[in-house]
């Protein structure tokens, strides 16, 4: 059982047990088909995100962001690689690990903060919370809280730009814990039946809250199960982001030109407990300094270097930069006002009940 | 007034409102080529086509989350129930989507939504499709949902909803599709959602029936009169929003209550209503509301012990007795 669990593990990391789409592994080649202007920016993404989220935890032990808060330190290659290979109108509709990709779409840190301290100038107005960060504005649909319950949605959301004749492209977000209810089979079953113009991006960090993925499924490779429905389907580095902007980019491609969907496996992995109150008793030490290895933060960091395209004085300024970002969000989140006792009745309905 | 069933009353609010707004659409178990399994929707897949008018797989769940994710994005989807009895499979995006994504989204999403299909006790099929589940739906903020008991409030509620901007529960009662009666075919008629009907005048006691029992109401009216006891009336319509003032109106008027459905009672809108006529008009009551429900127990598929489940017209008329001490 357990070297059946081992062997099960390292096939999970490595994406041994097959490959449907051979992701584009050539990093040197893909940058010298960026322009240094949007690596940099990936690059000031993905730190931007990781000492954000560092700060909602500090903020969430000092009693000023309640309730559930999950962090998403680790997986920010999969999030900011993927949406960089978005047009601002395409959409984003996720679980409710959301902090990161909600930053990566374009909703300000300010506003973000401001949501999990419960403020009225969050984007959600305060009544959202962690995990219900939304803006229209920027087509960014939502943190869901019921495991899954974003992929029907976003199937939704998908047919809405075919039947609306626009070639706008929805990225969904789940974890690999997700991929056993019911709503993804069903999801993609529709998907692909009527040609719907969606990305399925399954964050597979390996852990269901503290059930790893080999005590949960049946089978270690999320992306095979796309075969079920005939949808295009490949497994990404999740701690590469260029792997993971390549990807989506592949998949952007099929769904704008040939209304196609894909879903995409990122292999990925949470250093964080599953919520700020997890104390992840469930995996060892160890084992979280072995993916650490392969931050996504500090492999990006090592190829623009070896690249010439990032110094030493470049990160620092970029380290003060990000910090002053996270301290104005803070600073704004601690200067906002609570939302007005009114608030409590509002919202519920588009037309008034009499 | 033309004469027409509720069936074809639906069916003439369903094609009126495709063909006003594009962004309509209609969504469900055997709606388009098999022309809908009770046949309300005949006939809309020849006149608006397969882009507007969709079979679904049987996958309850996907297909309402589809909904309210098109809804989200600009369109305004008509998702039909087979039954609401599968309904159950997509509480969680129906109650959880929903009815929710405007309060937690700071109001920035509308939902224009209407959920649709026959519900309450069918004939003989036992307890998975025979049950009246609105009480479900209409416990949840966000939600509104609509009870048409005559073809003219099916036709005027059915548009409404499709124009609301809210989510819609609309539940018509599986054994009414039948059910003759003078609709207006005029494009622009509407009932307002929220609004009850009184649906006969009295003086004596107030009968507050939806859906299934607004007709054994009104002749357990019928049978009243005859020994001199005037019963009211009163289809609220639409559960949530309900109109609570005209029941209040007619309570005070009348003194005596009875509330009658053929839901089960416990945490049932009966209850629900009785518990409102108690807060606000205690004082005019001269006798406590009484509730005539559905048994306690699932729908049976026995033909005599079926008829045992579901409020009858001597049910109704002994009640009244009760509260009028007659």
């Amino acid at each position: 059982m357990s070297s059946q669990t081992t062997q099960r593990q390292e096939n999970a990391r490595t994406g041994a047990a097959g490959v449907i789409d051979q992701p584009d592994k050539s990093t040197d080649r893909l940058l010298e088909e960026e322009d240094r202007e949007t690596l940099l920016k990936l690059f000031h993404q993905m730190l931007l995100i990781r000492r954000f989220e560092e700060k909602c935890a500090e903020s969430y032990s000092l009693g000023k962001i309640g309730g559930f808060c999950h962090l998403y330190i680790g997986q920010e290659a999969v999030g900011v690689g993927s949406i960089s290979a978005l047009r601002p109108d395409d959409y984003v509709i996720t679980s409710y690990r959301e902090h990161g990709q909600a930053i990566a779409k374009g909703i300000s840190p300010e506003a973000v903060m401001a949501e999990l301290y419960g403020k009225a100038t969050g984007c959600s107005k305060g009544k959202g919370g962690s995990m219900h960060l939304f803006d229209a504005s920027v087509n960014f649909m939502g943190g869901h809280a019921i495991v899954g319950g974003q992929i029907p949605l976003a199937t939704g959301i998908a047919f809405s730009s075919k039947y609306r004749q626009t070639d706008q492209v929805t990225v969904c977000y789940f974890g690999e814990a997700a991929v056993n209810q019911g709503a993804f089979h069903e999801s993609l079953n529709m998907a692909q039946l009527w040609k719907l113009p969606c990305i399925y991006l399954c964050e597979n960090n390996m852990y269901g809250m503290g059930t790893s993925l080999q005590r949960a499924m049946s089978m270690d490779d999320v992306a095979t199960k796309a075969c079920a429905y005939e949808l295009a389907a490949e497994f990404v580095d999740g701690m590469d982001v260029m792997a993971m902007r390549r990807a989506t980019q592949r998949a952007v491609e099929r769904a704008r030109k040939h209304s196609l969907p894909t879903l995409i496996e990122a292999r990925t992995y949470r250093y964080m407990g599953h919520s700020m109150s997890d104390p992840g008793k469930y995996r060892t030490r160890e084992e979280i300094e072995k993916y650490q290895e392969r931050d996504p933060i500090k492999l990006f960091r090592a190829t623009l270097e070896e690249n010439d395209l990032l110094t030493e004085d470049d990160v620092k300024q970029l380290e003060e930069q990000v910090r002053e970002q996270v301290e104005r969000a803070v600073k704004f989140a601690d200067d906002s006002p609570f939302p007005q006792p009114e608030e409590l009745t509002t919202d519920i309905y588009a037309t008034p009940l009499s | 007034m033309p004469v027409i069933t509720m069936r074809d009353a639906l069916n003439d609010a369903l094609r009126e409102e495709l063909a006003r707004d594009e962004s309509v659409f209609l969504m469900g178990e055997e709606v388009a080529e098999y022309q809908g399994a009770y046949k309300v929707t005949r006939g809309l897949l020849e006149e608006f086509g397969a882009k507007r008018i969709i079979d679904s797989p049987i996958t309850e769940l996907g297909f309402a989350g589809l909904g309210v994710g098109a809804a989200m994005a600009g369109l305004r989807p008509i998702i039909e129930f087979m039954t609401f009895n599968f309904s159950i499979l997509a509480t969680d995006q129906i109650i959880n989507s929903a009815a929710k994504m405007r309060y937690m989204s700071g109001g920035q999403f509308k939902i224009p939504i209407v959920f649709r299909g026959p519900g309450g006790s069918a004939y003989q099929v036992s307890s998975q499709h025979s049950q009246a589940i609105e009480s479900w739906y209409a416990y949840f903020p966000g939600l509104k949902v609509v009870m048409p008991s005559t073809p003219a409030d099916a036709k005027g509620l059915l548009k409404s909803a499709i124009r609301d901007d809210d989510p819609v529960i609309f539940i018509e009662q599986e054994r009414m599709y039948g059910m003759k009666g003078e609709v207006p075919d005029d494009n622009d008629f509407t009932i307002p959602l929220g609004v009850a009907d009184i649906k006969r005048e009295g003086t004596d006691a107030t009968i507050v029936a939806r859906s299934l029992l607004v007709p054994t109401a009104l002749k357990a009216a019928e049978e009243l009169e005859k020994e001199g006891i005037s019963c009211e009336v009163i289809d609220p319509r639409t559960i949530r929003p309900l109109d609570i003032e005209t029941i209040i109106k007619s309570v005070m008027k009348t003194n005596r209550v009875i509330v009658a459905e053929e839901s089960h009672p416990f945490c049932g809108i009966g209850a629900e209503i009785s518990a409102e006529i108690h807060e606000r008009a205690f004082d005019y009551l001269d006798a406590p509301v009484k509730r005539v429900s559905g048994a306690d127990v699932p729908m049976p598929y026995a033909k005599n012990l079926e008829q045992l489940a579901i409020p009858d017209v001597p049910q109704l008329i002994a009640a009244v007795k009760e509260v009028a001490y007659v």
